[in-house]
């Protein structure tokens, strides 16, 4: 719950506006070739930036007690729990196999297909 | 009576609430309490919806990542004009949505209904638009199970993809629904006028999970949509 | 002090009557009652495949059932115990009666949502059952990928969907336990004031509410995969069946500590009411129970050594599975420290926590050793693991249930059970436990395999041995079903305080009224004030002030 006076209309068409140039901001630079980890991470950083605006405004996080904040960084910080863990197994799977090339990493390497 | 605990924020709403108002229930001490304890309820449950998400968001990436030239190509068959319009409609609703708790602390009956039935228009605008999208990918053969056809690249890495896309949007569409239902539920209450600057918790409280289901999209629209779109 | 009439005063359990008064109250008092019928049901039919399992294995052929039979009784086992009973049991029904009553509270945060919880946890358990009677699942209760997701032909669609929903269920226990324990403690019950029971219910609703989600999503996507056949798991197509596994112990692992943290609880009220001595180290078994949560989050891996996951990743999760023993130990240590000196009586709670204590420490011990990979390499799947954690969840976890239930039991109905027959009962279930179960560590480590229903002929004089011990484990469960509901009616008449215990939960009438307290209690003393040798007077004026 918010702490006293309601927030101001104006915030919140402020905070509108912003998500609407920021979505239109991720279309387009999708269409830019920064290589794919640049391309990635750029449209992460967005998404997570347009995220906190509604999580700080729209759901009124940044006026509420510290214990909601507590609640909200939980839900987050368990959810990097579940990435880093398993991103861990993902990632050193093929340490120590055959040396890699130059060439862009195959898919087939990572995940070994069955065969059929 | 209530707990002596230091570690609350001291800055508090003046509850103007006798402790006979109708919506005060019995095992509270007082509204305030009951306020508290909805709002941190409704944030625990948020919580387990970011690891319900999670779980896909953390599979989608361990297959992006091994599978990424394959998923790129599958991307690109999705309209991303149609997901784009669409993540504009939620974050109409969005504001809408914001716009109809604002009214519920100002106690302006209509202004709330007028709100409600906007984002509830808003999110129908949505559902209907990415209905629109599944019959489209069931034209172009690309619903995992049915006739699955991608000649792409690899057709088993790209099944993934779809399935990806159908589980995450779908879920995200069956969480929408559920929106839908329970603002109908709080158009009904505001037009039975239960609402007021003291006691408008649900308002708040179904406001918070529509925002959280705009915040799922938010992540979901780069990428499903935005993978390898340039050149 | 136990005065023979019965008490014409209302309390939560006259205040009214009729089957509506049961299944629409929303007194937190009434729903633990419900939850103790549905659990005890659930827990006999977990019980009832578990009897055909030993039976089969009493012979070393397969020849009570066939191998696919088999593969249904300890998959439906598994299901029953886990999601059914283990996890439902302490928090669902000593959680639900007690934790307003030992903040001083008149209710959970969330009373009509407490019952909500209740009527999900049947649908669950009932469509479970019902995919039993169907025809049952074979794919054991970690349902693991491709086979449960393209190549079983059991019904596993039907059975995730009653455990995908009984999670509702233990989801919304969670939020309403969090949220009554910062929101709803009386004046003066600060945080390291509380009894080590909610803090303990309180690091087990961590857990129900982040862990829970993901095995919800991991057997929902199973479920799509068999309905629709979104084939995220299927090798064929370039999926990863360890995604799966990651996906399913994220939680499954944590569920194990939902499991024994609210034990643990009740062994921490146990053991300084029947040593009649202050808990050592309050502060370190409380946060310990924290960090038991927090840590077992990040060890869901020693489950998967043998799976295919990275090598490296398995030593990260050996590594950190070694730490999360360091919060058991610390507990174990600080109940033997509470011991030392103490003066001990022998009722039957204080045998069952005290077997609790040994019982667990030999299933952490070993667990100990599973957590060393290499040796986990050569006992996965074999009885080893199936003693180790039987040992906890049965010599642990329901040992500590029966525990609590006898000792809040004259608090619940307002009755003593008869301590003879109590005892009797502890002391068979602690001998057919050893029994039934010690010998399938020997089993293990001598390689005989889990989940199969034959196994070489060597092996047969421990498997009687150990159905034996299933045998005499049945009697000792099924006298307290007997003694209890006896005493409903024929035990004696319990006053406000049978046990000289501290907490505000002993400051109230048994049964309590249905606000719990006439007045808000306003708490001076810290917990476990017992003074050292003396037994208390059921009523120390001064000791709760009431405004």
């Amino acid at each position: 719950m918010n702490s006293g006076k309601p927030v101001h209309v104006r915030v919140y068409v402020m905070v509108f506006l912003a998500l609407l140039a920021l979505t239109a901001t991720t279309a387009a630079v999708a269409f830019v070739d920064l290589g794919a980890t640049w391309n990635t991470t750029v449209a992460l950083a967005i998404a997570i930036i347009k995220a906190l605006l509604v999580i700080l405004f729209f759901m009124h996080v940044l006026y509420s007690r510290p214990l909601t904040w507590v609640f909200v960084g939980a839900g987050f910080f368990w959810l990097s729990l579940l990435f880093t863990l398993t991103l861990a197994d993902y990632a050193t799977r093929n340490i120590g196999s055959a040396p890699q090339t130059n060439a862009p990493r195959q898919s087939s390497e990572v995940m070994p297909r069955v065969s059929k | 009576m209530r707990a002596v605990n230091p570690s609350l924020n001291t800055c508090r709403v003046k509850w103007n609430m006798s402790k006979s108002h109708p919506d005060l229930l019995h095992h509270f001490d007082d509204p305030e309490q009951q306020l508290d304890a909805a709002q941190s309820g409704m944030w625990l449950f948020l919580a387990t919806e970011v690891m319900f998400f999670g779980g896909m968001f953390i599979g989608y990436t361990v297959y992006r990542d091994a599978y990424f030239e394959v998923f790129a190509h599958a991307s690109n068959h999705l309209n991303v004009w149609l997901g784009s319009i669409n993540t504009a409609v939620l974050i109409c609703s969005s504001l809408s949505m914001a716009l109809a708790v604002h009214s519920a602390q100002a106690g302006h009956r209509k202004q709330i209904i007028f709100f409600l039935l906007l984002t509830m228009l808003l999110g129908t605008v949505f559902l209907g638009i990415k209905f629109t999208e599944y019959y489209h990918k069931y034209e172009e053969r690309l619903i995992p199970g049915l006739a699955f056809d991608f000649k792409q690249g690899n057709p088993g890495y790209a099944a993934i993809f779809f399935s990806f896309y159908f589980a995450m949007t779908g879920l995200h569409a069956l969480h929408m629904t559920i929106g839908l239902g329970l603002l109908a539920f709080l158009v009904a209450k505001a037009a039975r006028n239960r609402f007021s600057p003291v006691y408008y918790t649900p308002v708040e409280m179904i406001g918070l999970y529509w925002h959280f289901v705009d915040i799922v999209w938010i992540f979901l629209f780069p990428l499903l949509y935005l993978v390898g779109r340039h050149g | 002090m136990i005065d023979k009439a019965p008490d014409r005063r209302l309390h939560y359990l006259n205040v009214s009557y009729g089957v509506k008064s049961w299944l629409f109250t929303t007194d937190h008092k009434r729903i633990a009652w419900l939850y103790l019928l549905s659990v005890t049901f659930f827990f006999f039919i977990g019980g009832f495949f578990a009897t055909l399992l030993r039976l089969e294995l009493l012979t070393p052929q397969g020849d009570l059932v066939q191998a696919e039979t088999y593969n249904k009784l300890f998959t439906m086992h598994g299901v029953m115990m886990v999601f059914f009973f283990l996890i439902p049991s302490i928090p669902a029904i000593l959680g639900n009666f007690l934790i307003p009553m030992m903040i001083g509270a008149r209710d959970l945060a969330f009373p009509r949502l407490n019952l909500a919880s209740w009527y999900i946890y049947m649908i669950g358990g009932l469509l479970t059952i019902g995919a039993g009677v169907a025809g049952g699942v074979d794919t054991g209760w970690t349902f693991y990928t491709p086979y449960s997701s393209i190549y079983s032909n059991s019904h596993v669609a039907l059975t995730v969907c009653g455990i995908f929903i009984n999670g509702f269920s233990t989801i919304l226990t969670g939020i309403n336990f969090i949220v009554t324990i910062h929101k709803m403690r009386a004046p003066g019950m600060t945080w390291f004031r509380m009894p080590l029971f909610v803090w303990s219910h309180y690091a087990t609703s961590i857990i129900f509410i982040l862990g829970t989600p993901v095995v919800a999503i991991a057997l929902a996507l199973v479920a799509l995969e068999r309905v629709f056949r979104l084939g995220i798991f299927d090798p064929e197509l370039g999926g990863d069946p360890v995604l799966f596994q990651h996906l399913f112990w994220f939680y499954s692992h944590p569920a194990v500590y939902i499991m024994i943290l609210p034990g643990m609880g009740v062994v921490s009220e146990l053991i300084p009411c029947f040593s009649r001595k202050r808990i050592f180290g309050y502060s370190f078994v409380a946060i310990s129970s924290l960090a038991i949560a927090v840590l077992g989050f990040l060890v869901w891996g020693h489950h998967m050594f043998v799976s295919g996951q990275s090598i490296y990743a398995g030593m990260i999760f050996s590594l950190f599975s070694m730490l999360v023993a360091i919060p058991s130990a610390i507990k174990v240590f600080n109940w033997t420290a509470t011991l030392y000196k103490g003066s001990i009586s022998l009722d039957a709670p204080m045998l069952y926590a005290l077997g609790f204590i040994g019982l667990f420490t030999i299933g952490g011990l070993t667990g100990i050793f599973l957590a060393t990979l290499a040796v986990d390499v050569h006992v996965h799947d074999t009885y080893f693991i199936v003693a180790h954690f039987h040992y906890i969840m049965v010599g642990g976890a329901v040992m500590a249930y029966l525990g609590g239930i006898h000792f809040w039991w004259p608090k619940m109905t307002g009755r003593l059970y008869p301590e003879g027959w109590a005892r009797l009962a502890a002391v068979t279930i602690f001998i057919g436990f050893h029994l039934t179960f010690f010998p399938q560590f020997v089993l293990g480590y001598l390689g005989m395999p889990r989940r199969y229903h034959a196994y070489p002929p060597e092996f047969q004089v421990l498997n009687v041995m150990s159905t034996a011990g299933a045998s005499i484990l049945a009697v000792g469960y099924l006298l307290p079903l007997i003694y209890l509901i006896w005493s409903l009616r024929y035990g004696a008449v319990a006053g406000m305080n049978p046990w000289k215990a501290t907490g505000l939960e002993w400051q109230t009438p048994s049964p309590p009224p249905t606000d719990n307290f006439d007045e808000t209690p306003i708490v001076t003393r810290e917990p476990y004030d017992y003074a050292r040798g003396e037994p208390q007077s059921e009523y120390v004026p001064g000791e709760v002030e009431h405004v």
